[in-house]
């Protein structure tokens, strides 16, 4: 099979999808300008597989669409009452998991995971929330990182490793107490070599890792997913 | 850092330097500090991780994914009571509370920077049939545990009598073999089924296998040929053969008495499986809870490299070179899975990995890596020297061969029992002296419940197939409590990776908790089976895709556990404003009437 074949082609709820040898569903289907929610995965790095909110249908098997190999003739099923009910409640544990207060956050507009939740029609927690006890690390003097809406994906573990060769992040811990660590004696930022011109500085897809003193520059009803929902917006960095 | 850093009690670099300074071997590597410094300080994880050349973010993140590895202070004697439903059915919840009152501790509570004791649970230890069970300094077991020995325990802790010198009877771990078919009875001489591979040639060997109609033991039935041929097959240079001595799954342990009893057949298993697919390279990996087994395993691979039957040209064969090193894990069942076992022997944290690829074509360090059970071992053991139409004709069509059951609960006489698949439940139940039974847990929390009208069905592939657990209820037990002990345990156990299961699980412990305290509804038992669905449908592996098993396993079957606690068939708040003034009332030391919200309906 040769990579530029474009005989090459899945079937996304009822569209054909062409993919190159290698890809993953979702890579494929995202280059296609088609949809599939999803937090953890971003075009430039390789997938994770952990939040599950890319979940489709293949046959009997339910799979994560970003590391679903793509294969020619492969029936996928994303836009159905069923997994969008399964988004809606994965959504929903990570809300009560963190602690978003969207009103008052600064990524409020600009946020995947309240994008995301909008895209599958949220409208509350469902589940009771944790309200867990997280740190703010306010110790660096252009970042801040507030660490109650972080959300596991690892992106800035891996941005930070593979485009910075920094290292500057790691998970920790297990089970519901996983947490992100920063790599520094103290274990606090500014302690470490990270700087706001860093891939990691702008990859983070919720609100935990932002640059200070720029509170509110584009008001909150003319951001990012305020302008278009994000089954329209360009993938990337925020 | 006080005074008395812990770190100048030890030189963390002639532990690294005993393992070449090599970065897989971080888990090890902590494990070794810590049995001498008791805890890890970050100055120890800042030198190792310096000397590996890792970040001293991902030593981190590596000691806190294992419950045994501790960032922060805890007891000297740090005494960890098995926490199994067997073990609390023998009484193990009030021999705690009993330990914990004579040494003035609180369950789970570290006070100050280098304490005496600290007394906490873990999952299931493995000493089922002799519980209940505890673990001392993540290294020695105590067993058939009751007032007394507590009392005697708290008095040595007290006097600071070292742990070696404690009474050695109360360590004695019992290889109880109630009933022995062709495993557990004849173990084949020593180097005779390598000797007959070599005959047959790895190849010959292969189909032997194949022919067997062998499949795994360790949960997922997998036919054991064609795993190895799939790695024989596979592109990449290089072979690993990995025996899963994990077995976490909480009731089982068949393979802690193998090992202990069978180990050459097991190592012979293994070598056997190098010749088939052509590896140098063994690894056992050993579970944290049976650290006390592992002098007496070296001495036995010791033993086998003097015969020749490992190291370089075994057998005489040129070219025929393998040999096993044993990985101590760290307190995580997870690990069990076989991916998760694979990053946990690089050194890593045991996040289970996405696939494809399988460790058949990508395992350890990316070669080509067969795992398999300790038992799977065994029986390859056996089918290389009896043959394949020998192994084929015991069991039934689908299920060739024997399996070992390890019996616990209420019942005259636990232990392991050996039978051939398709051997009904009653049977096994007529044999261990259970009387009354109301229930069997078959193949552990993430199996089967089986009740009184299924005790007919057999234990196979095709009927009850089961991980080896046997778990026996009589009918005083509830099996609500049952339920929500495993619930538990699948939290407590959840790697955290994926949403569904690091958060599912913690909900589901909270929704059965807020049953057993009376304060359920309907509701709740909607919400339960919702996240089971959730936790089947998305999670990443198999921890959190049977985590709703108890709760489903036992609801369709002893629904009245569940509906005698549901107090209203209204809605009742999840949230208990009584219970969050509790540390109000710890801080005053108050719990008198008046300290206490008064109590709704
Ligand atoms: C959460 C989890 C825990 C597991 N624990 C064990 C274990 O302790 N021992 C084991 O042999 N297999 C365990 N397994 C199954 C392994 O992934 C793997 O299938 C097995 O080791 C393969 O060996 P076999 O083919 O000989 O059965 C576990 C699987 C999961 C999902
Ligand atoms: S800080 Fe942001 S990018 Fe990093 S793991 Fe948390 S949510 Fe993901
Ligand atoms: S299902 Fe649970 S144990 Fe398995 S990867 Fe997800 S969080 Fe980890």
């Amino acid at each position: 099979m040769s990579s530029a074949d474009a005989a090459d082609v899945f079937h996304l709820d009822g569209h054909d999808v062409p993919f190159t040898t290698g890809e993953t569903v979702l890579a494929a289907t995202s280059r296609a300008g088609r949809y599939i929610p999803h937090l953890c995965w971003h075009p430039d790095f390789a997938p994770h597989g952990s939040c599950r909110v890319c979940t489709v249908r293949v046959g009997a098997r339910l799979v994560p669409a970003c590391t679903l190999p793509a294969a020619t003739g492969l029936v996928v099923e994303s836009d159905t009452a069923e997994l969008r009910h399964l988004r809606l409640r994965l959504l929903q544990l990570l809300f009560v998991e963190g602690n978003h207060f969207c009103p008052s956050c600064e990524k409020s507009g600009d946020c995947q995971l309240q994008a995301t939740a909008y895209a599958v029609d949220m409208t509350g927690p469902h589940f009771e929330e944790f309200y867990p006890a997280r740190p703010v690390d306010a110790s660096h003097p252009d970042i801040l990182l507030d660490l109650n809406r972080c959300i596991l994906c690892s992106l800035c573990v891996r941005a930070s490793r593979e485009v910075d060769g920094k290292s500057v992040f790691a998970l920790g811990g297990h089970g519901i107490d996983t947490h992100l660590l920063i790599d520094s004696p103290s274990g606090r930022l500014v302690d470490t070599d990270f700087a706001p011109t860093d891939r990691a500085a702008s990859i983070c897809p919720v609100g935990v890792i932002l640059p200070k003193r720029r509170g509110f520059a584009v008001p909150i009803g003319e951001r990012r997913f305020d302008q278009q929902p994000i089954s329209a917006a360009e993938e990337g960095d925020p | 850092m006080p005074a008395t850093s812990p770190i100048s009690r030890c030189d963390p670099q002639a532990v690294i330097i005993r393992h070449g300074s090599d970065p897989h071997a971080l888990v090890q590597i902590l494990r070794e500090l810590q049995a001498e410094l008791g805890w890890l300080p970050r100055e120890a994880l800042t030198r190792v991780a310096t000397a590996l050349g890792l970040t001293l973010a991902e030593v981190e993140g590596v000691a806190g994914f294992y419950r045994f590895l501790h960032l922060r202070p805890v007891g000297r004697y740090r005494v960890l009571f098995s926490d199994n439903i067997t073990d609390r059915m023998l009484g193990s919840e009030a021999l705690l509370q009993a330990l914990c009152r004579q040494l003035g501790v609180v369950p789970g509570a570290i006070v100050g920077d280098d304490p005496l004791v600290s007394v906490d649970r873990c999952s299931c230890t493995g000493l089922c049939d002799q519980g209940p069970a505890l673990l001392v300094n993540h290294h020695q077991v105590v067993t058939r545990l009751d007032a007394t020995r507590v009392a005697q325990m708290a008095e040595l802790i007290r006097t600071r009598v070292p742990v070696p010198a404690w009474p050695a009877e109360w360590s004695l771990v019992e290889d109880r073999i109630e009933r022995a078919d062709v495993l557990l009875a004849s173990p084949p001489a020593q180097g005779a089924a390598l000797a007959a591979a070599i005959a047959r040639g790895p190849q010959g060997l292969l189909v032997e296998i194949e022919r067997s109609g062998l499949r795994g033991r360790g949960g997922a039935g997998f036919g054991t040929g064609r795993k190895w041929a799939l790695c024989r097959k596979a592109a990449g240079t290089g072979r690993v053969v990995v025996c899963n001595a994990d077995e976490g799954e909480p009731g089982t342990f068949k393979d802690r008495v193998l090992l202990s009893r069978h180990a050459d057949a097991v190592f012979e298993g293994m070598t056997l499986a190098a010749f088939a697919i052509g590896a140098r390279t063994g690894f056992v990996y050993l579970r944290g809870e049976y650290r006390f087994l592992l002098e007496q395993l070296e001495a036995v691979l010791q033993q086998r490299r003097a015969a020749g039957l490992l190291g370089s040209s075994i057998c005489g064969v040129a070219g025929f070179d393998f040999d096993i090193v044993i990985h101590l894990g760290a307190g995580a069942y997870v690990c069990g899975e076989e991916s998760s076992l694979l990053e946990s022997l690089e050194g890593k944290r045991g996040n289970p990995r996405v696939r494809p690829p399988y460790p058949t074509e990508s395992g350890y360090l990316g070669q080509p890596t067969i795992v398999n059970n300790v038992e799977t071992f065994c029986a390859v053991t056996a089918i290389t020297l009896r043959g394949a139409a020998w192994w084929a004709a015991i069991g039934t069509a689908q299920s060739s061969g024997t399996r070992i059951h390890s019996v616990s609960g209420d019942c005259a006489r636990p232990g392991l029992y050996e039978y051939p698949f398709g051997t009904s439940i009653r049977r096994i139940l007529e044999d261990c002296g259970a009387a009354d039974t109301q229930a069997v847990q078959v193949g552990g929390p993430s199996g089967v419940c089986v009740a009184v009208n299924e005790f007919d069905r057999s234990i196979a592939f095709e009927d009850v197939p089961s991980a080896g657990a046997f778990m026996v209820f009589d009918r005083q037990r509830d099996m609500f409590e049952v339920a929500r002990s495993f619930t538990h345990f699948f939290a407590h156990e959840s790697c955290g990776f994926c949403t569904p299961c690091r958060v599912g699980t913690a909900l589901l412990v909270r929704r059965m908790d807020k049953l057993a305290a009376g304060h359920g509804s309907p509701h709740d038992l909607d919400a339960l089976f919702e996240i089971d669905r959730l936790l089947r449908g998305s999670s990443h592996c198999g921890l959190g895709a049977t985590a709703g098993n108890p709760l489903r396993e036992t609801f369709n079957r002893f629904r009245p556990a569940y509906e005698r606690r549901l107090r209203s068939l209204h809605l009742i708040p999840g949230f208990d404003l009584d219970a969050e003034v509790s540390i109000a009332r710890q801080v005053t030391g108050r719990d008198d009437p008046a300290a206490h919200l008064e109590q709704q309906g």
